[in-house]
């Protein structure tokens, strides 16, 4: 009886994989159609308006390819961050006890969680981006940041020669103070003994880099300040409109969604965990630092990796405001005759490969802070 | 005073007084400085904000793009004289759902009010909209009195569940049959679904691809958990490539080459395959919620309906299933309303929907494009309105099946 079913199944599938298959090889010969890869090394010949690596259309197909790569990860990394910042503040904003700031966050929650992204994104880029006025009368914000037509202008550091010295004491400046916090508080929670982890994390922090500076001989670092020249402006970081509408939309959106997320991962925390924590004469910030996070977390981890990937799937309605990801870059490849398939899998195998990767690091860190159930 | 005088009667009891708006205000807004400089700082910000608002939509915004094209918004180019289909469709849900609220009661309930009231509102509006003539407001009018009509005869036993499901079953068949048209019937002519749009198809997209989600993603369920490799593999490729991929790759697919891989001779309607495509999306996403709740029932449960001697199949169908879609409704409702609003995606594959039809209304006159934030916040209230309902819905539901309860 199992056996039969094994066979009747595995042969139902099979015959139409292959029923699918003659299909295509069918329609293949009678249009065209190529399936080889042989045209990634073929010159684009399309523009892309806003590439993160430099890139011409006499480039090859997979370096524009590669380009849509970067850019979908541009928007998903940066959006990840920023939402999960402001998912946060305003999941803190709801949860505070402060009436209307809890009802603000209310209303800017359900708001954002009950209307289709693509109309969030209409609506940033085109009524908000968009609008904004021609060079000439750049709205401009204290830094100075430019907001116009062609874009968003800041004021931004870029890096000496020696710059490179500076940066990398930052970043093992960033790490030891990451390791310090985490081994001072660990000796905290096993001692109890006031181990001073914030000062010193923070002390760290700022040690590194300061000699960084030192040893770099001159400033690290210049200010590449966004200068007006003729009808354009020259310098500073420039983000373009289209950028912009996709990351403030998908950033406004996801940021409701994680905001419930971390809303609800903080309320499942008993009450008697906080009452005991205050009567044991913890202060706010020790109680919600040892006794609240610590506990929320493991409810908000997996949640929050489905969260993030969302937003970086979302990321492909980039395609409706003009912006050029990695789903775009394929579609105008695929207009380009007879290649449709081999670019479908081409794309459909870079999200996997995207999905895969943000769920193994996640899921990794999401078994070192669950409970070990013994 | 008066409490004084109350309270000075022997033998009587003083209630603890409700708190005070003044009490109220404290303990909620000025509980410490930092809290009433917060308190302070954003009702500043809320003001301007509002304030802002209301002044730029009563004065500045341009709102002739919403208002002149209702129709449109609602049901694309469909036919003008065609209309009377679109009514038979409402006109039947609304007899559908009045009986259903006789028999059940529950979220129906709910449901059967919130269209009653929204046909009323429409029926009357205080405008003198040219598209809104006497027979409209009429229409509008009978669909309250239809739900009402049907609860009053649904009281009789000659309407038994039975039939009310029965016809639930025939009512999308016997629908999409009279939008669609049949060739050959004079009163019956063929509507290309190109024609279809707005509202009507919003709603076509969702309903279709819950209904039709829905069955597939428990089978999927069903199948990854199979003993059989095949099936079971077969199913966990489904469902995780479709997850791991975003909607509109899907619907390009369907839409571009899709035809590459069926016979010649067959075509498949442009709305059919968008269709299909949300389907396959969500079905993968449910099999995910369905999986979870499957895999929270107890073994005794199987074991305990394999001692009372019932097969596979009773077991499957009577005790582990029920139980499981019982405990993942939250996540299944939000699922559906994902669904909902992922339909706008069809404007990308160009399907008039909702919002085609506002993109095209905003492209179609310069004049427009000046007032494009008026028309993307009413298509925004709009799927708003249904989105936060079906969730109400959905948490009532929760409530009356007794979610984490038992």
């Amino acid at each position: 009886m199992r056996a039969a079913a094994q066979i009747i199944s595995g042969i139902l599938i099979i015959a139409f994989l292959i029923w699918v298959i003659l299909n295509f090889l069918r329609a293949a010969d009678a249009r065209n159609l190529s399936l080889g890869y042989e045209f990634l090394s073929a010159p684009a010949g399309f523009p892309i308006s806003d590439p993160g690596i430099a890139y011409t259309p006499a480039d090859s197909f997979g370096r524009a390819f590669l380009v849509g790569v970067v850019n979908t990860l541009r928007v998903a990394v940066l959006g990840v961050v920023v939402a999960t910042v402001l998912g946060t503040l305003v999941a803190f904003a709801r949860l505070s006890s402060n009436w209307l700031l809890s009802r603000i966050a209310l209303v800017y929650i359900e708001f954002h969680r009950n209307i289709p992204l693509l109309v969030l994104l209409f609506i940033w880029y085109f009524s908000v981006f968009r609008e904004f006025p021609s060079i000439e009368n750049s709205l401009t914000l204290p830094g100075p940041i430019y907001l116009n037509q062609r874009g968003v202008y800041f004021t931004w550091p870029r890096l000496n020669e020696n710059g490179w010295i500076f940066m990398a004491f930052l970043i093992i400046g960033l790490i030891a103070a990451i390791y310090t916090w985490t081994r001072l508080m660990h000796k905290q929670e096993q001692f109890g003994k006031e181990t001073h982890f914030i000062r010193n994390a923070l002390l760290t922090m700022l040690a590194f880099p300061l000699v960084g500076w030192f040893l770099a001989g001159s400033d690290p670092f210049w200010i590449d300040t966004p200068v007006f020249e003729g009808f354009n402006i020259q310098g500073g970081l420039r983000f373009t409109p289209e950028f912009m509408g996709l990351f403030v939309g998908l950033v406004t959106y996801t940021a409701a969604f994680i905001a419930e997320v971390v809303r609800a991962g903080i309320q499942a925390v008993d009450r008697g965990q906080l009452e005991a924590a205050r009567a044991l004469g913890l202060r706010p910030f020790q109680v919600f630092n040892f006794v609240i996070i610590p506990q929320a977390l493991r409810i908000i981890i997996p949640p929050m990796i489905s969260q993030y990937l969302n937003l970086t799937k979302n990321s492909s309605l980039a395609l409706a405001i003009g912006f050029q990801d990695l789903f775009s870059v394929g579609k105008i490849a695929i207009n380009q005759a007879g290649r449709a398939v081999p670019v479908f899998i081409l794309v459909m195998i870079s999200y996997l490969i995207m999905s895969l990767i943000t769920s193994w690091v996640l899921n990794l860190y999401n078994r070192r802070i669950q409970f070990v159930t013994r | 005073m008066t409490n004084l005088s109350s309270a000075s009667k022997p033998g009587f009891l003083l209630p603890p007084q409700p708190p005070g708006p003044i009490k109220w205000l404290r303990d909620n807004l000025f509980n410490g400085w930092f809290n009433s400089l917060l308190t302070l700082f954003s009702s500043v910000v809320v003001f301007f904000i509002l304030t802002g608002f209301a002044r730029w939509a009563i004065t500045e915004a341009n709102w002739e793009p919403v208002i002149r094209f209702p129709t449109l918004y609602a049901v694309g180019q469909y036919p003008r004289d065609e209309l009377w289909r679109v009514g038979f469709g409402i006109s039947a849900l609304a007899f559908l759902i009045g009986a259903s609220w006789q028999k059940w009661g529950g979220v129906l309930k709910g449901v059967a009010l919130f269209l009653a009231s929204v046909f009323a509102v429409l029926a009357l509006l205080p405008t003198s909209h040219p598209q809104l003539t006497v027979a409209m407001r009429a229409y509008f009018a009978s669909v309250p009195f239809i739900v009402g009509l049907a609860y009053w005869l649904a009281r009789s036993e000659r309407f038994s569940k039975r039939g009310i499901i029965i016809l639930w079953m025939v009512y999308p068949i016997a629908t999409l049959i009279v939008l669609n048209g049949v060739d050959g019937i004079e009163f019956l002519r063929k509507v290309s679904t190109t024609a279809w749009g707005g509202l009507l198809v919003t709603f076509l997209l969702a309903v279709g691809g819950i209904l039709l989600s829905f069955p597939i993603g428990v089978a999927l369920a069903l199948g990854r958990r199979s003993s059989l490799p095949v099936v079971s593999l077969f199913s966990t490729f489904f469902i995780e490539t479709i997850r791991g991929v975003p909607l509109i790759t899907l619907l390009f697919m369907f839409s571009v080459i899709l035809a590459l891989f069926l016979p010649p001779e067959a075509r498949i309607d442009r709305l059919v395959r968008a269709l299909m495509a949300m389907t396959f999306f969500s079905a993968a996403y449910t099999a995910e919620n369905v999986r979870g709740g499957l895999q929270s029932i107890p073994p005794g449960q199987i074991e305990a309906a394999k001692a009372l001697g019932m097969n596979g199949v009773q077991t499957m169908g009577l005790i582990v299933l029920p139980q499981a879609i019982r405990a993942v409704i939250p996540a299944i409702a939000g699922q559906f309303i994902t669904l909902f609003k992922d339909t706008t995606l069809v404007v990308i594959v160009g399907i008039n929907d909702l919002l085609g039809i506002g993109r095209s209304i905003v492209n179609s006159d310069p004049q427009y494009v000046q007032a494009q934030l008026e028309v993307y916040l009413f298509i925004a209230a709009i799927f708003w309105i249904f989105s936060y309902f079906m969730s109400l819905a959905s948490r009532r539901l929760e409530t009356s099946l007794g979610v984490g309860k038992r």
